[in-house]
């Protein structure tokens, strides 16, 4: 598919406005439908549409595995953090009130890291999956 | 009646690449019932994961194997009956839960009256869904994320390992 003209030209109109939805899901899920695990999935929708115009070699270049392989764990560790914060700061295990002066504004704070750290690890994890299918099919194919 | 459709020629199908692609707009009809009954959360989620990213998924599968499936060996009676069975008995429970927006019904009298109450004052975001995910619910969704990144360290244990073995 790397030499596909019409292709080519489609993704790249196509895929800045893809990861625009994915951050404005991602930052208005508090407003409209939408949250962390969409825009975690919408976010890896994007990168893997340019992996399947551009090939394998050219999407690694970009999201490298590390990268990739990381997100997943950072993620999950965000979303703990925002936890221990909490206990930090004197409340419970992902009480949100203590994080700010103002409890609700507490609870914003929150909430917008929470869905951050769900949006990371979902995006790494369906990344890494679609790699490694990827990867093997491009190795039994040589 | 398109749902059913689909899904009678997902089963009768042989053809495994016609199926993904219409395992794909199954996802996405059941998207716009999760549209008819105001859960927009869920059916973007049933949009995106079950329409986009399995699909691609699933055809990244299928390029690893054939795409045609193996002719059954025997008359596939006893499945197709017990599932019939089960449905049937399903179907039969549902018979007994309140009638469909009965503002009666348990789930509106439990803790949902307090979250869409309480929340604009406690939380204080519109999308009720998000505060009761990341906010009431935070372990639940902790839980959740912690699932998928457990998904994600098995695919790479079990994939890295069969990929390096026939190298050497």
């Amino acid at each position: 598919m790397r030499h596909d003209l019409i292709l080519r030209v489609i993704a790249k109109l196509l895929i800045p406005f893809i990861l625009l939805f994915a951050l404005y899901v991602q930052f208005h899920g508090e407003l409209g439908p939408g949250g962390g695990f969409q825009a975690g999935v919408i976010m890896a929708a994007a990168v893997i549409f340019y992996g399947l115009i551009f090939g394998l070699a050219d999407v690694r270049k970009l999201v490298p595995e590390r990268l990739v392989e990381s997100m997943m764990a950072f993620g999950v560790l965000i979303y703990g953090g925002v936890g221990v914060a909490g206990l930090l700061l004197g409340g419970n295990y992902l009480d949100y009130f203590v994080l700010d002066p103002d409890p609700v504004l507490g609870q914003h704070r929150g909430i917008f890291w929470v869905e951050v750290g769900v949006g990371v690890t979902v995006s790494g994890v369906m990344l890494k999956v679609f790699y490694m299918f990827a990867d093997r099919g491009g190795a039994e194919d040589e | 009646m398109l749902t059913a459709a689909t899904v009678v020629v997902i089963a009768r199908s042989r053809n495994l690449f016609g199926v993904i692609v219409l395992g794909g707009l199954y996802s996405f009809l059941i998207a716009t019932v999760m549209v008819a009954l105001d859960a927009v959360d869920v059916a973007m989620t049933e949009a995106s994961v079950g329409a986009g990213i399995s699909t691609v998924l699933f055809l990244a599968a299928l390029h690893l194997s054939r795409s045609e499936e193996a002719r059954p060996a025997q008359k596939p009676w006893l499945p197709l009956a017990v599932s019939l069975a089960v449905g049937g008995l399903l179907m039969y429970g549902t018979l007994g839960l309140p009638k469909f927006s009965d503002p009666g019904a348990p789930i509106h009298t439990h803790v949902a009256p307090r979250y869409l109450n309480e929340s604009p004052r406690e939380v204080d975001i519109p999308n009720v869904v998000t505060a009761v995910l990341a906010s009431y619910r935070g372990y639940d969704t902790l839980g959740e994320v912690m699932v998928v990144f457990t998904a994600g360290a098995g695919v790479l244990a079990l994939l890295r390992r069969r990929r390096r073995s026939p190298e050497p």
